[in-house]
């Protein structure tokens, strides 16, 4: 289990310090997949490299199961870091060995011997499917390729925790695909905890079980996907869930709901139904959703009647529909 | 024929005291040995440069506040004025402050291997910056990844610094060798001998002048053959040349004298 508490980070500048976390507060549990998104600048990086003390936050506190990291001497901490592993966007493998001596080189640090390590390391080939690479250098795979050797190299020392710091953002979709796939795998087979580290909800929606939103070095939410996916709550989620959504104050009707579809099948029927069975003609203003593990959410913005009666009546219907959860827009303002 | 070139190589090189003729009878002589007095200490010197530049690179690099093992701040400063006092000091006025400590360690200041002291004392501080500049090419990225791996300092450099950067060294080495080379030349100051030596001391203070050219060319060749062989080693050996695609390798911008 990963315990963040407090945790802030202060880079003093030129121009005075820079916040680059604010009293930032997570709890992984084991097995989890947890996603960090935000926009760049954020303050993602700088807080996935507060796991494992790469960056020493100012404050707080880092729990991995219930030892805290920042209270450790040297020796205990490089032993700490050997059951955290972590990958990155530019992959930084040893570019002077060969993929089996990259795979080997946690091992090798570690004091397991070559024979032993050089085994382990041909199985992970295996894992990350690339068996016939063990003799290829680094600067001869594709970008993919490269993740795959980093993968296996981030699985050599038998890791509790594996980090993707922006580990698909330098690849194309389709290998970014299989690269989360691959991932997810290993979160499945190995019960490796995985913090996932991105800009990118797609990814998050890919394989990510919780996700906490990081907005200007603060925790604005944290939930399972599903929550924060079909209901953000704050202004920085849905900035990040609807990046093209309809901007609300730009709508021309007098009662806005909006509507969330929390895993039912699909979202056309309700407003069909709602014309057929109550006769209440809503105004579509806006509507996104998206479909995680083969079910629907997402949100919808509906314009109301100015009738009050008929309004009421749709919204009783909408109420009484499962999977779908409804809040007014009182921001809105015609 | 052979009576030909000579003649030629009278009319170009002759008139002094000597005649070409003599020049070589000179040269069969003595040519051998001067080349390999030459070769002898650069290489020992280069050695021996390498034995205090090397770590005292590490050091430059590692140690700075936000290398892989910081050292208080006075000792890095320290550090960083030896080598840049050193390297400001002309060679031939280096060589002459040097002459107390080759008594000490020699118990002479004259000769070829007396001259190898002031070489190293010139050579050490630069290699010491081809080292640092080597090393400060390294990935940044990939020393995180082995901070995050849990390797300790000492693991980094070893396992990670200095042969991920070792292409780089070599060409590096290339470079001082050939430095030490040159400036081994000057030597004869102090009564080195090889091929500057024969180039100074026969050469242009007897008058013989095809010998100076002789030494030259052979200098000349010299440089090119180390040059070609580090250059060479260097690609041989960097992995991050794709073969299979046949990328040229990108130039490294040259670094030139130890001054």
């Amino acid at each position: 289990m990963i315990e963040l508490k407090h945790i802030s980070k202060v880079f003093p500048t030129a121009d005075g310090d820079l916040h680059a976390l604010t009293d930032v507060t997570l709890t992984v549990n084991d097995g989890d997949v947890y996603g960090i998104v935000g926009m760049s600048g954020a303050g993602k990086s700088t807080l996935v490299r507060c796991i494992n003390l790469l960056e020493r936050p100012t404050g707080g506190q880092v729990l991995i199961d219930g030892a805290d990291l920042c209270a450790m001497g040297e020796k205990e901490l490089i032993r700490t870091r050997r059951s955290i592993s972590m990958i990155f966007q530019q992959f930084n493998l040893l570019m002077q060995r060969t993929c089996l001596k990259n795979i080997t080189f946690p091992m090798e640090i570690a004091g397991v011997k070559g024979e032993a390590a050089r085994k382990r390391a041909l199985e992970l080939l295996d894992v990350v499917g690339l068996p016939d690479k063990a003799d290829a250098y680094p600067a001869q795979l594709s970008g993919g390729q490269k993740q795959r050797i980093a993968i296996a190299r981030a699985l050599a020392s038998n890791p509790k925790i594996l980090l993707c710091d922006e580990a698909t953002s330098a690849l194309d979709p389709k290998t970014t695909r299989d690269i989360l796939r691959l991932i997810k795998d290993i979160n499945r087979r190995l019960g490796i905890t995985v913090v996932v580290i991105t800009h990118e909800m797609a990814v998050v929606e890919e394989i990510c079980t919780h996700v906490a939103i990081l907005d200007h070095g603060h925790v604005m939410e944290t939930g399972t996907v599903e929550e924060v996916f079909s209901n953000p709550k704050t202004e920085a989620g849905r900035r990040l869930v609807y990046p093209d959504r309809v901007v609300i104050d730009q709508l021309p009707a007098a009662n806005v709901i909006r509507i969330a579809f929390n895993g039912g099948s699909s979202y056309e029927p309700l407003i069909a139904s709602l014309a057929i069975d109550c006769g209440v003609k809503v105004n579509i203003l806006g509507a996104d959703t998206r479909n995680i593990d083969g079910r629907a959410f997402g949100t919808m913005l509906l314009g109301l009647p100015a009738d009050p009666a008929e309004a009421a009546k749709a919204v009783a219907y909408i109420k009484s529909q499962p999977d779908v959860t409804m809040e007014e827009v009182r921001d809105y303002h015609g | 024929m052979g009576e030909f070139i000579m003649n030629i190589l009278e009319a170009l090189f002759g008139g002094g005291k000597t005649t070409v003729a003599q020049q070589i009878a000179y040269l069969q002589m003595d040519l051998l040995k001067d080349i390999w007095e030459t070769l002898y200490s650069t290489v020992l010197a280069t050695l021996f440069a390498y034995v205090i530049g090397l770590p005292l690179g590490v050091i430059l690099v590692a140690g700075e506040r936000d290398g892989v093992r910081p050292l208080p701040r006075p000792l890095m400063q320290a550090l960083n004025i030896i080598v840049n006092l050193l390297r400001s000091i002309p060679f031939l006025i280096l060589m002459i402050l040097v002459i107390p400590l080759s008594r000490v360690l020699l118990g002479t200041s004259v000769g070829t291997v007396a001259s190898i002291i002031p070489l190293v004392a010139a050579a050490f501080p630069f290699v010491a910056r081809l080292v640092e500049g080597s090393l400060r090419e390294s990935d940044r990225g990939v020393l995180e990844a082995a901070q995050a791996m849990g390797c300790t300092p000492a693991q980094i450099i070893f396992k990670v610094m200095l042969p991920e950067a070792l292409p780089s060294l070599i060409t590096g080495f290339t470079t001082a060798f050939i430095t030490i080379l040159s400036y081994g030349a000057m030597s004869a100051a102090i009564g080195g001998g090889g091929l500057g030596s024969l180039a100074i001391n026969n050469g242009y203070q007897r008058r013989m002048t095809f010998i100076l050219y002789v030494a030259v060319i052979l200098l000349v060749i010299l440089v090119q053959i180390f040059q070609s062989l580090g250059g060479w080693l260097s690609a041989r050996l960097d992995r991050r040349i794709n073969r299979a695609a046949k990328k040229t390798r990108r130039p490294r911008p040259e670094k030139t004298g130890i001054h």
